[in-house]
């Protein structure tokens, strides 16, 4: 009886330590975990404009997002805009993307030029897919295809495409990635998914 | 004891390797051996794990209650994984991101609870500490030479340098578990022809 007692009373205290130790470590850190995510959204939100963030450091990063980029609403959807220096209008639009890929959910950004129609740039930055396969969606040789492909004709999204490599490409389409497949399908269907409910909202603000 | 010390800390890293001899720690030395930068991270992280948990578990040693010695073991081990993984969250965020579930999985790594119970649970701190520094390092090594052989001929690249000539064709089944499990199944069978091990 009394080693059951010694046993409970181990186990309890063990808990006990065990949890403290977790959430303080867990709320000291957080701060410093919740500003590398919104850098990293930063981050990606700016990459998705088109822009080389290659050479540049954390600080550049983020005042490059505070000058140009402003965020709006879309009705319910964020939107995000690109302002050159000194105009006074948009001339870049972005918006998030996300969509199941093989392990499990991809995140990103997808960028439009001022014509509403031609893919500015893409981004991904949350992921898991296959390191070496899936994950190569955010390898630059894969998202600079987008730039320059068409997303949206006489305003309605249209069916674009991550195809098989070796199949002729369209400007509707680009190259998926030798084995992963799977990534490949994902990347299509949430692109296709986020740009038909973007549509509505690129289709009111064409020609203002 | 100079000596002793030294069997500890270098019997891992061939006569006693984790991998190679014990075939412990198979499920991640696949995962995260595609590029060698990943490998060194892991390594360095499974290093500290192991060795933190073997000094705590050591020093438990003659307290905890056997029925829910197993347990115990769990939740040191546990909690130092979500340490780690918190703290390279919020320090080296790049590198965590890289990594994702595979410092989450150093908890269901074999080789920690394999120590913690085979080694740690009978000998004093220090002794528990050599043995887990090598036991990390023991695996890690041969996680590098994996990644190593894998990066080489996938990608054409070590550590992301290009040594293969630029028109080279990445092998894609080493990039793939079957192709890093034929490497393994290699190196197995050469580490344990140079050891003269034979399993009984």
């Amino acid at each position: 009886m009394r080693e059951d007692t010694r046993t409970f009373i181990f186990a309890g205290v063990t808990c006990l330590v065990v949890s403290l130790l977790l959430s303080v470590t867990a709320s000291v850190l957080k701060p410093a975990q919740q500003a590398n995510e919104a850098y990293d959204v930063k981050r990606n939100i700016v990459k998705a404009f088109g822009v080389d963030i290659s050479s540049m450091d954390r600080p550049g990063i983020e005042a490059t997002f505070e000058k140009h980029v402003t965020e709006q609403k879309a009705g319910e959807l964020p939107i995000f805009t690109w302002t050159d220096e000194g105009a006074d209008k948009a001339s870049k639009y972005a918006f998030p993307i996300s969509g199941k890929g093989l392990w499990s959910m991809m995140y990103g950004y997808l960028s439009l030029e001022a014509d509403l129609e031609t893919i500015a740039g893409i981004s991904f930055y949350k992921h898991g897919e296959t390191p070496g396969l899936g994950a190569e969606i955010e390898k630059p040789w894969f998202l600079t295809q987008f730039t320059g492909k068409t997303l949206y004709k006489a305003g309605a999204a249209v069916d674009f495409l991550v195809v098989k490599p070796g199949v002729p490409l369209t400007d509707t389409s680009v190259d998926g990635i030798s084995g992963a497949t799977l990534t490949a399908k994902g990347v299509q269907a949430l692109i296709q998914k986020d740009a038909a409910a973007y549509a509505e909202y690129f289709k009111s603000i064409k020609g203002n | 004891m100079a000596s002793a010390a030294k069997k500890l800390l270098m019997d891992p890293f061939s006569d006693n390797n984790p991998i190679t001899i014990q075939v412990l720690g198979i499920c991640s030395a696949l995962a995260v051996t595609v590029k060698v930068d990943t490998a060194i991270v892991m390594t360095l992280a499974l290093t500290a794990v192991v060795s933190l948990s073997n000094v705590v578990i050591s020093m438990m040693r003659n307290i905890i209650p056997p029925g829910i010695r197993m347990i115990v073991e769990m939740a040191v081990i546990a909690s130092l994984v979500i340490i780690a993984d918190q703290l390279l969250r919020a320090f080296l965020f790049d590198i965590s991101k890289q990594l994702s579930v595979f410092v989450g999985l150093i908890i269901t790594n074999c080789i920690v609870m394999g120590r913690a119970e085979a080694f740690a649970l009978q000998n004093p701190p220090k002794e528990s500490l050599l043995d887990g520094i090598g036991n990390g390092l023991g695996y890690g090594i041969v996680l590098i030479v994996v990644a190593a052989i894998r990066e080489l001929l996938g990608f054409g690249t070590l550590l992301n340098f290009q040594i293969m000539p630029e028109n080279f064709t990445g092998n894609g089944l080493v990039l793939l578990a079957p192709g890093a499990f034929i490497i393994l199944g290699l190196l197995i069978w050469a580490q344990r022809t140079v050891s003269k091990y034979v399993e009984e």
